[in-house]
């Protein structure tokens, strides 16, 4: 069996070549067979999976399913799923079984989509390179001694690995466009606002959003218009209506302005540079004019980011008092040793860091100087993106100044955030954003971000889909991954 | 040093963490360095720019003031460590 994207696994599902079951069987053999080596995957959810596996087969036999009807999925394990455990990656939230659905998962759901797994991921989707998870590092599948990225490590793994079509993921700094890039495959994240964030678990509230991994951008289209839509349950949901992101792929790009980041491109090492340069001028071969621009505040992103990101998490992971839920210390003494002792055991290392960096900023005399000064670069940073648009259509831009990295490799946390120096600018300005697989440096894949202005994820998802038609970098697959 | 041991226990007791004495300077230097790096946002000017809370700018939806949903008091205690039925259950605050 061998299907190229959701397109022909609806087509073999509707014309009954083959039945949900067997489509389930066809992925649970890989799962089986490579799930436990890349550690890719926290919890399996077979109940839910045969529940869903039968809804699923109805709605075809009735003839009222969609596209994504009984197609298999991960959710990364921050996506609540009812009567499910949802651990966040971490010690804390180990035995937590949340009441009800997250809103993105229950979209999926109503198209029939089949959960298999929830995925693991960097703990409260902290990190670039999914070491943090109390669960153990994800392995990616092109060489098993590197890490995946982060924080959706395990999702994109999943994915490139051909365990499923699709998963869930979330990016905060580039957690979905960083693991994207560093296993090959295509992941987006669309406008803040457009994901309702109801039933995800919070980690920075004003840069949180819900997004999607497949191998090509017309799945991930297809995906992220079921997922995507207006909910009353998030207060900071986009009052915006539905949209097919589908509707404009196969527009020719020809005469598109696309612009591209000279300083950012300088700053690449060079065999990085020539690959993204090579993706780049294909997108100019085939008809797109090229506009240089720049962002003279993005530089001060990854230092704005660091306050408002660890602010935001400071207060809300000060929910996880070990009282109403999540890890409870053995024999407290009383509240206040309650508390601590909760919290210091179920948190690891680098979600304190980052509650401590954001409880200082948040401290007082300090945060008029850290949470409000890195709120106006935030500003400044999102103006120079609004000068951007007003010549361009679309930014083609660098997503990771590196391959995927050894483990073990980042010792200091800096060095570590640096990883993600090229997708936090459009992650303050809350812009759509995606990557996509542009070839190999040192038999490792390497991704182009595609940033879109707001609201325009059909644009990006438009010139990704245009590439891949003239490309076959999506078609890639890691040694002993590939369909048998 | 930015920051400094003192500093770091201040912030471990606002945060209800607890910071051990083995891990204090590595703490410390992690924090430090963390510090280093925020303090560029300090090279720009920024006295004209208004903060940016949220991306699109939008503003706290309201909505009626009416009841949505019945309570599920049962499923929510049966998620706590301690609770009985009414009352999650915490140490003795009060003698």
């Amino acid at each position: 069996m061998q299907f190229n994207g959701i397109k022909q696994i609806s087509e073999a599902l509707k014309s009954k070549a083959i039945s949900v079951q067997e489509l389930h069987d066809f992925y649970q053999a890989k799962v089986e067979k490579h799930a436990q080596n890349l550690n890719c995957l926290i919890n399996k959810t077979p109940q839910l999976a045969q529940q869903q596996i039968k809804q699923a087969q109805s709605l075809i036999n009735s003839g009222s399913g969609n596209l994504l009807t009984g197609i298999p999925l991960v959710h990364k394990d921050l996506f609540c799923t009812k009567g499910i455990k949802t651990t966040c990656g971490s010690r804390m939230l180990e035995n937590f079984v949340a009441p009800y659905d997250a809103t993105v998962v229950d979209n999926l759901n109503q198209a029939g989509m089949v959960t298999v797994a929830k995925a693991n991921m960097d703990e409260f989707a902290m990190g670039s390179s999914n070491e943090n998870s109390y669960f153990g590092a994800v392995k990616n599948p092109w060489d098993l001694n590197r890490v995946p990225g982060g924080s959706s490590g395990g999702s994109a793994a999943c994915v490139a690995a051909g365990l499923v079509p699709v998963a869930t993921g979330s990016d905060t700094g580039g957690s979905i466009r960083q693991p994207a890039a560093l296993c090959g495959i295509t992941g987006i994240k669309p406008t803040y606002g457009r994901n309702s964030r109801y039933g995800m678990v919070a980690f920075a509230s004003s840069l949180d959003q819900a997004g999607v991994f497949a191998k090509t951008a017309e799945d991930c289209a297809l995906v992220l218009s079921q997922m995507c839509g207006f909910d009353a349950k998030d207060s900071t949901s986009a009052q915006v209506d539905k949209e097919d992101f589908s509707q404009n792929l196969t527009q020719p790009i020809n005469g598109m302005k696309i612009g591209v980041i000279p300083e950012w491109m300088e700053t690449l090492p060079d065999d990085i540079r020539i690959q993204t340069q090579q993706s780049i001028d294909t997108l100019k071969n085939m008809g797109a004019q090229l506009v240089e621009i720049k962002l003279p505040t993005a530089h001060l992103a990854v230092s704005a980011y660091y306050v408002i990101a660890p602010a935001e998490c400071s207060s809300n992971l000060s929910r996880f008092d070990g009282i109403r839920y999540g890890r409870q210390c053995d024999n407290p003494k009383d509240l206040n040793d309650l508390y601590v002792r909760s919290r210091t055991e179920g948190f690891g290392e680098e979600v304190k860091r980052r509650i401590m960096v954001g409880t200082w900023a948040l401290s007082a005399g300090f945060y008029d100087a850290y949470y409000r000064k890195a709120q106006k670069i935030r500003r400044l940073i999102s103006e120079d993106f609004a000068r951007a648009f007003a010549q361009v259509d679309v930014i083609a831009a660098p997503v990771s100044p590196e391959v995927a990295f050894e483990f073990n490799a980042k010792k200091d946390p800096v060095s570590m955030y640096q990883a993600d120096i090229y997708t936090i600018p459009s992650s303050l300005a809350g812009l759509p954003c995606m990557s996509i697989p542009i070839g190999l440096v040192d038999k490792l894949p390497v991704g182009l971000q595609l940033i879109g202005n707001n609201l325009q994820e059909s644009k990006i998802l438009n010139v990704a889909h245009q590439f891949q038609q003239e490309t076959d970098f999506h078609h890639l697959v890691a040694e002993g991954f590939a369909h048998e | 040093m930015l920051i400094n041991r003192k500093e770091v226990q201040q912030i471990a007791v606002l945060a209800k963490l607890n910071v051990s004495e083995d891990e204090i300077d590595t703490i410390v230097t992690s924090l430090d360095s963390v510090v280093e790096m925020i303090n560029h946002i300090n090279e720009v000017d920024t006295n004209e720019v208004k903060p940016m809370a949220n991306p699109m700018d939008a503003v706290q939806r309201l909505r009626a003031d009416e009841v949505t949903e019945t309570s599920n008091k049962e499923v929510l205690l049966s998620m706590a460590t301690n609770a009985d039925e009414d009352y999650f259950l915490v140490p003795t605050v009060v003698e």
